[in-house]
């Protein structure tokens, strides 16, 4: 099928369409600038279904522009009657077929390309990383089961191999989307697990939205998937196993803020393995490429996100005021010491810029 | 006694005589006003959420309102504007174009039209009881179950009334179109726009029952404690999803239907020319209508219906870009070879072509499911909506009343005016949405209250704002052309442009009882033929006599009030039982009403030659 | 002529339902509403479809599901049906009292099943606390028979204000109609509960 569509780029209009539209968006996070597998893709079928309709769209401008120039009443003409045409078979068949035949051309790439993004024959192998997204409101718990890791918000892949994710919700419908590797797909509560994969070419920070209308701050509701090679991951892996939850905090007041977050915060944030709690999982904290999924990772931001939750995120389940600010500034302190794995912190600098 | 309505009555009895009015003319200017009033409510709420997103990191409008903005906005336009301007339409001029005196069901109507009100009403007076309906107009479960506060009540309550109302006006018309047909008019002959309401009617019919099915499982969940959407008590929230788009795909064919056959017949009027390829028009409205049925799912895509289901869904929903097509090239060929003549709605006609022609274009691009996946959900998937909505629906309801309004009203919209609030809206109307397919590739997903800075969505934005202020530009252009022409404008006969088909037989506006003497139909463009001929007007298919008509009734509007007051109760039972008490006073009112309609004879009335030929002689028969 | 007379012939003709525009009208739309109808029993069916697996552990439909009582109620309504077309049959030959006459034993026949069908939901209350909120089978159960069983009602409360309203005047052009889309939408409702007595309890009990 790549083969195909290799052949496909080399039409004039489909690799001038391919340079116009790649200038559009931001690395990493637009879906014309495909960094992946999937939304290379799809990126593909998008071309051949511009093209197709471009095509068309241009025929239809044709006949039209020459009606409207042609056939326009002139001075004079107000009285004359044009002749009442009933129709014409031939042309009937024509604009009846052709449409027909353009959108069997369309029609194969996508039931291809359908069936390919739905591929899971390798997952379970050893060796093939298969991660649990867990969508929330609004935020994102990824879990890897057979690593016994658990994580929110960044989510660590390694570069060029599948990684399948097990999708559900713990409450409304979301809609997991990485624009710039895959497409997306919607994580249901219940039963209505969904599987989907990701495949990133290169190292790189990637923007990730919610994509499913899911209350107040759906539209807050980012994250980032941070691809490394291989060996980093595995070192990544290491790292994060390695965590001992209760390890203590070095300066006074971090150890301060340690026992303030055992006492108000660790009944729904968890550091290290486990289930999805009530709030994201703190792990790595450190090395969070955002606060909250949208804010520079500063200790100013962190304590203001602590003390007043709903100014950042509205609607979000994290109590206001729960400490105060010189309290948080503790707890401030001690998470960003939660410096678990410098793998992919790295890369950060070179996330999503501006061309 | 109708005949002659008093000239001198004072504004109570025009109130009175709208409140029980069964004439289907008269239920075309309530639709026309409402829908009319919603309409602006509804581009209010836009301009509002454009304000929001005319910066990164805005906070014009909170999280919260935001959220109630998007969703009143969608409901409003989709069900309390578009649905009831097509019904005007609908009621102005399909009783008229074959050749019937009245609707089959005029009591019932009128009963559709004020449930549509009282429903509208309810939606939008959650406005002012703290808050409104936030979980978008799809209303995806369970969002919409674990909603606090009354909003989505009012969406359930709202809708629910409304969609009643809905469901019997397209049985009405369908009976209209079936049995009402003046002698001639085959099914062969209809104009387009009749045909078009025909399908319409159709899908209304079969479609509606699932979103009336979806609310009452909805209103259940929320209300009395059932638990169809609750996953932790076995529910399933996707049947909501299912069941809403079984209704939603079709919605959006109901919408569009119409004003292609609207534009058909304009094409062709201001052509001059008769419709090219008349057959193959109506063959591909019904082909659209059929297949919109089968092709629900693809709003679906990414809910995890796995491979074989989505190609299936993709595959059917491209087969309607072929009908869809014929119709465009229909279009231009009828105009290839004619007089065009360059009026208001001739001018929005032309531009819905190439606008919808995009619509349609991303509309098969978004068909593809795989590509979907990256389209769904986003500002490219607002751009395609709203290209055939705004492209098609709203281009097509201007160029409708441009042309019908004479009709209706005895006044042609000043032409100047006209094309003043055209250039505006339609400028407008691209620099709002095309962009937004760009937004959308460049990773922003629809329904955001807030972009962030540096993701390059700032400049695409600002554009949409700009263009939707143009829109709003042209729409205020348009109120005053209403106004202007309501004011200063003369009168004008009753076929001010060369039409062809039968409405444009009789005065303008048409009496109460539309033809003195039913008209023998001869051909496709009835009255054309006539023309053609070198006669003035229609050849009668029966002699002068007497004219039987319906009487008038309050009981619709007291049936519609019942469901209202009821729909109070039902809401706000939840908080205490005594508000069970609304539902028994409006459920009471409502069947009270149904009762005294079944028990009391109506037999209508009849208006007596005599009269009949002195209103010809003022020029009734033409 | 007068519509009163119009209505009133002294010779009625074989299809009174269908003799005047107004009748014509009423007969075609009702078959309209009834196809609406069947879209709306057709998505109850599905919903119930999807979730009668979904008992949350708690009673299943093998569990609570009697035939014996459900068949009797079967054959009340089935026997309904047939007397409304006596009824019908009696219309078109202008026998007014045995059109009467068949109508009522229509509606004894609906109240019984009624009573049936309000002991069977109040037995499941009772003996099983199997309710509207218990689960999602539950709900998708009661909502689709109670939707039918309000259907029920509404059908008899017609035909009964209609023999009430007509019992002095017999039949003309103005009520044929009436009656026969009362007996139209009588018979819907025994096929909607074919379909029930099939898709809920022997597929439920099987």
């Amino acid at each position: 099928m790549r083969g195909w569509m290799g052949k496909f780029r080399s039409f004039f209009l489909f690799g001038a369409l391919t340079i116009l539209l790649s200038g559009c968006g931001v690395d990493n996070l637009s879906a014309l600038k495909p960094k992946g597998y999937g939304s290379d893709l799809l990126f593909d079928l998008m071309m051949i279904s511009i093209a197709i309709m471009l095509f068309v769209f241009v025929i239809v401008m044709a006949i039209y522009t020459f009606v409207l120039i042609r056939y326009r009443q002139k001075k004079g003409q107000e009285d004359f009657i044009p002749k009442q045409t009933e129709g014409n078979k031939a042309l009937e068949v024509i604009w009846t077929v052709i449409p027909i035949i353009l959108l069997l051309v369309l029609a194969v790439p996508t039931v291809q390309a359908t069936f390919d993004l739905a591929d899971e024959s390798t997952k379970g192998d050893d060796g093939v990383t298969t991660i649990e997204v867990t969508g929330n409101q609004y935020w994102w718990h990824f879990s890897y089961p057979d690593d016994e890791i658990s994580t929110s918000q960044d989510l660590y892949i390694p570069t060029g191999e599948r990684v399948y994710l097990d999708m559900k919700s713990s409450d409304v419908i979301h809609s997991f989307w990485v624009p710039s590797i895959a497409g997306k797909m919607d994580t249901n509560p219940g039963d209505n697990d969904n599987t989907m994969y990701l495949e990133a070419y290169d190292e790189g920070v990637y923007w990730g939205h919610c994509a499913e209308l899911c209350g107040e701050s759906h539209s807050l509701m980012d994250f980032r998937v941070i691809a490394v090679s291989p060996d980093e991951y595995d070192q990544w892996k290491e790292d994060m196993q390695n965590v001992d939850p209760e390890a203590d905090a070095e300066t006074a007041d971090a150890q301060e803020g340690q026992a303030l977050y055992e006492d108000n915060c660790m009944s729904c944030h968890a550091i290290g393995d486990g289930a999805a709690g009530q709030g994201p999982n703190l792990t790595n904290f450190a090395n969070r490429t955002k606060i909250a999924g949208i804010l520079e990772p500063t200790k100013e931001n962190l304590e203001s996100w602590i003390v007043n939750p709903e100014e950042v995120k509205p609607g979000n389940q994290m109590p206001a005021n729960l400490v105060s600010e010189d309290e948080a500034s503790q707890i401030a302190e001690y998470l960003m010491e939660l410096d678990h794995s410098d793998i992919g912190s790295n890369a950060s600098d070179e996330e999503v810029e501006e061309e | 006694m109708s005949t002659a309505m008093s000239q001198n009555r004072g504004l109570g009895a025009a109130i009175w005589d709208y409140l029980t009015t069964v004439d289907h003319k008269k239920i075309a200017h309530l639709y026309l006003v409402s829908g009319g009033l919603f309409f602006l409510i509804g581009g209010l709420e836009a301009m509002l959420i454009r304000i929001q997103l005319m910066q990164p990191d805005n906070n014009f409008i909170s999280a919260g309102l935001y959220n109630e903005m998007i969703t009143m906005h969608g409901t409003t336009m989709i069900f309390l504007a578009a649905m009831p301007l097509i019904f005007a339409l609908m009621n102005a001029v399909v009783p008229l174009q074959i050749g019937a005196r009245d609707v089959a069901f005029p009591f019932l109507n009128s009963l559709g039209f004020w449930l549509f009100l009282f429903g509208g009403i309810m939606l939008n007076v959650s406005w002012f009881t703290g808050g409104a309906p936030d979980a978008g107009w799809t209303n995806y479960a369970p969002l919409s179950t674990v909603s606090p506060g009354h909003g989505v009540d009012y969406y359930v309550m709202g809708l629910q009334i409304s969609g009643a109302g809905t469901l019997i006006g397209g049985i009405n018309f369908l009976v209209t179109i079936v049995n009402m047909r003046a002698p001639g008019m085959t099914y062969m002959r209809m104009p387009l726009f009749t045909w078009a309401s025909f399908v319409t009617s159709t899908l209304i019919l079969f479609a509606f029952p699932a979103l009336t099915v979806g609310l009452f499982l909805m209103m259940f969940d929320r209300m009395f404690g059932s638990v169809f959407f609750d996953t932790a008590a076995g529910g399933n929230a996707i049947i909501w999803e299912h069941l809403f788009w079984i209704f939603g795909h079709p919605e959006v064919y109901i919408l569009i239907l119409p004003l292609f056959g609207a534009f058909s017949d304009i094409f062709s009027t201001f052509s001059k020319k008769r419709l090219f390829g008349y057959s193959a028009m109506v063959f591909a409205t019904v082909l659209i209508g059929f297949l919109g049925f089968m092709v629900w799912a693809h709003h679906m895509f990414t809910v995890g219906m796995g491979p074989i289901a989505n190609s299936i869904f993709a595959v059917a929903t491209m087969a309607i870009a072929v009908p869809t097509g014929i119709k465009i090239f229909n279009w231009m060929f009828t105009m290839w070879g004619g007089n065009i003549r360059m009026t208001s709605a001739m001018l929005w006609s032309i531009a819905f072509i190439p606008s919808f022609t995009i619509g349609g274009m991303t509309g098969v691009m978004l068909a593809a499911a795989a590509a979907d996946y990256q389209y769904h959900d986003t500002y490219f998937v607002v751009g395609h909506f709203h290209y055939v909505i705004v492209g098609g629906v709203v281009f097509g309801l201007f160029a409708a009343l441009h042309y019908w309004w004479p009709k209706m009203f005895g006044k042609v919209l000043n032409e100047k005016l006209g094309k003043l609030a055209f250039w505006p809206f339609f400028i407008g109307f691209h620099l709002t949405f095309f962009i937004q397919h760009f937004l959308g590739l460049m990773g922003m997903p629809r329904r955001y209250w807030v972009f962030l800075e540096g993701q390059g969505l700032e400049a695409g934005n600002m554009i949409s704002t700009i263009g939707a202020f143009l829109m709003a530009l042209g729409t205020i252009i348009f109120i005053i052309n209403v106004v202007y022409t309501a004011v200063k404008t003369e009168k004008v006969s009753g076929d001010p442009w060369d039409g062809r088909t039968l409405e444009w037989s009789i005065p303008s506006p048409p009496p109460h009882y539309n033809f003195v003497q039913t008209p023998l139909v001869r051909g496709l463009d009835p009255l054309w033929v006539e023309k053609s001929e070198g006669k003035k007007g229609m050849t009668p298919a029966e002699p002068l006599g007497d004219i039987h008509m319906p009487n008038a009734s309050i009981l619709p509007f007291m049936m519609s009030l019942g469901l209202f007051i009821a729909g109070f109760g039902f809401i706000y039972q939840v908080d205490d039982k005594g508000w069970l008490a609304l539902v028994f006073i409006g459920m009471g009112i409502t069947l009270g009403s149904m009762l005294t309609r079944s028990l009391k004879d109506d037999l209508g009335h009849h208006i007596h030659k005599a009269d009949l030929e002195k209103d010809i002689e003022k020029g009734a028969g033409q | 002529m007068s519509h009163e007379d119009v209505l009133n012939p002294k010779q009625l003709p074989h299809d009174p339902e269908k003799a005047t525009l107004e009748g014509k009208n009423k007969f075609v739309g009702f078959w309209f509403f009834l196809g609406g109808e069947t879209v709306l029993f057709a998505c109850l069916f599905g919903t119930y479809l999807a979730l009668n697996r979904s008992t949350s552990g708690d009673n299943t439909p093998e569990h609570l599901f009697g035939l014996e009582l459900v068949f009797i109620m079967t054959m009340l309504l089935l026997t309904s049906s047939l007397t409304s077309v006596y009824a019908m049959y009696h219309m078109k030959n202008n026998d007014f009292r045995k059109m009467q006459i068949w109508l009522g034993i229509t509606v004894i026949l609906g109240l019984g099943f009624l009573g049936f069908e309000i002991y069977e939901f109040v037995h499941y209350i009772h003996e099983y606390e199997f309710t509207f909120r218990s689960s999602a089978f539950g709900s998708a159960f009661y909502t689709l028979v109670g939707f039918h069983g309000g259907h029920v009602l509404f059908g008899l409360s017609w035909i009964v204000a209609l023999m009430i309203r007509n019992s002095k005047r017999g039949i003309n052009l103005y009520n044929a109609p009436k009656f026969y889309i009362a007996s139209l939408y009588w018979h819907f409702i025994d096929v909607v509960w074919v379909f029930i007595f099939t898709v809920v309890y022997l597929m439920g009990v099987v």
